[in-house]
């Protein structure tokens, strides 16, 4: 999987204020369809592969992969 | 079909207006225009809205048949649109459509939001509710974010530079200081543009419209009749209004919006032009990426290269193709609900030939381009002298 597009976002509404700045991305699975998330941790950019960590309330949160 | 032309138009003044409601704006907008198009309320046979939340930032429900009594018009249909940021586009396309039709002859568009009594957050979860409920806003994704998601996007394809963004805020904050109905009337330099604070990245506060309060109205009717109302009626030569799915994530391509690809095409067809023969428009420039989209929608550059062609400065008022010369949403404002009709009260001031010191060499043939949400409905319109 990994990362179609990003943004982070800094003007939060309401409901994720708290969490602000945030980064969310639209991920492309292996096959070809693309979700919308959040990722966790180290920044992403358009290309790098990441890893599925965990779905909270239906959204799917992802890292970046570990290198190897 | 009957041609249809527009025979009246009237705005208010676009800000932070804390002492004006809804009703206010939108009666003060709909009363020009009736002004303009010298009738009494009780001549309109139907009355069409466009707003997007009204209910949501006012708590004011059942608005068309509210805001149409309070100009004084009962006892017709009073019905309201609700296309996101294309809410008065969509009103404008289906009163055109039933005057076309022959189903009524005088029907008064108006366009309007009051935004500003909310808080930025709150206001920030009202405009999200435009997109896809169940993904994109439960991950956190705001409008700002959804256009620089398609920013990055369009940015990573074609090499589009942060400084065509900036070059599109920079035109449009230019042409927004000489109009006195603008919300923001501050020329900002190419710095100032790049420096701004970041709202979802690569977007600053000098990529984003404004949150704003207005309204604005427009007056149609059947070509035939158009010389009882005005003795400058401008024709629409072609419109369309199309749809697309809300989730960018179940896009192809996030960088192109197919719903104006389409509006455009068979807008351009029922005018029987080209996009080459458009002299003037006003685009929807939410976002400055937007602009940058826009134009290679509409066709006037190809897939790429509307980066290039704003930093060029091609789209100045005294460039080959002036667009958003009223300052755009950018600096003119953008009260969603009525952004897509103020666009028609726009176009219509320039081919009147009374656009003050907005007035472009060009102004016979102009384009309105409103976009709903993140592309999910469009509307083109083509207007020319009658």
């Amino acid at each position: 999987m990994k990362v179609y597009t990003e943004t982070v976002v800094y003007s939060a509404p309401e409901a994720f204020v708290k969490d602000a700045p945030y980064q969310i991305a639209i991920i492309e699975k292996d096959d070809g369809s693309r979700v919308t998330g959040r990722i966790l941790g180290e920044r992403v950019a358009i290309g790098d592969e990441v890893e599925l960590i965990e779905l909270r309330d239906g959204i799917p949160y992802f890292k970046k992969a570990s290198s190897r | 079909m009957k041609p249809v032309a527009v025979v009246g138009a009237g705005k208010t003044q676009f800000g932070a207006f804390p002492d004006r409601d809804l009703c206010s704006l939108a009666v003060e907008a709909g009363r020009k225009c009736l002004e303009d198009g010298h009738i009494k309320p009780s001549q309109v046979d139907a009355f069409f809205l466009g707003n997007f939340a009204g209910p949501s930032f006012t708590g004011q429900n059942h608005l068309a048949p509210y805001v149409g009594a309070a100009l004084g018009i009962t006892g017709v249909p009073a019905t309201r649109f609700e296309a996101a940021c294309a809410s008065s586009g969509s009103a404008f396309f289906h009163a055109v459509m039933s005057v076309a039709a022959g189903i009524y002859d005088l029907v008064l568009v108006v366009g309007v939001e009051k935004m500003t009594c909310q808080t930025t957050p709150r206001v920030a979860e009202i405009l999200a509710s435009a997109g896809d409920l169940s993904g994109e806003v439960k991950a956190g994704a705001t409008f700002p974010a959804l256009f620089a998601m398609i920013a990055r996007r369009h940015m990573h394809q074609y090499g589009t530079r942060r400084e065509d963004l900036a070059a599109v805020a920079v035109k449009n904050h230019a042409n927004g200081a000489k109009n006195p109905y603008a919300h923001m009337r501050k020329v900002i330099t190419i710095e100032q543009a790049l420096a701004g604070k970041p709202v979802a990245d690569p977007l600053t506060v000098c990529d984003c419209s404004l949150v704003s309060d207005g309204a604005a109205a427009v007056l149609i009717a059947p070509l035939e009749r158009a010389s009882e109302f005005t003795s400058k009626p401008v024709v629409v030569a072609g419109i369309a209004q199309t749809s697309d799915r809300l989730p960018l994530a179940e896009k192809q391509d996030i960088t192109t919006f197919p719903a104006v690809r389409k509006a455009a095409q068979k807008a351009y067809k029922m005018a029987g032009v080209g996009p080459e023969e458009v002299e003037f428009a006003e685009v929807h420039d939410c976002f400055t990426i937007a602009e940058i989209v826009a134009l290679e929608d509409l066709g006037f550059v190809k897939v790429g290269e509307g980066g290039p062609y704003t930093s060029d400065g091609c789209t100045l008022p005294t460039g080959p193709k002036p667009v958003n010369a009223s300052g755009g949403l950018k600096a003119k404002g953008h009260p969603v609900g009525a952004t897509g009709v103020a666009q028609i009260c726009d176009v219509v001031a320039q081919i009147r030939g009374e656009a003050g010191e907005l007035q472009l060499a060009r102004h016979s043939l102009g384009l309105a381009q409103n976009l709903g949400g993140s592309g999910a409905t469009a509307v083109v319109t083509l207007l020319r002298a009658a």
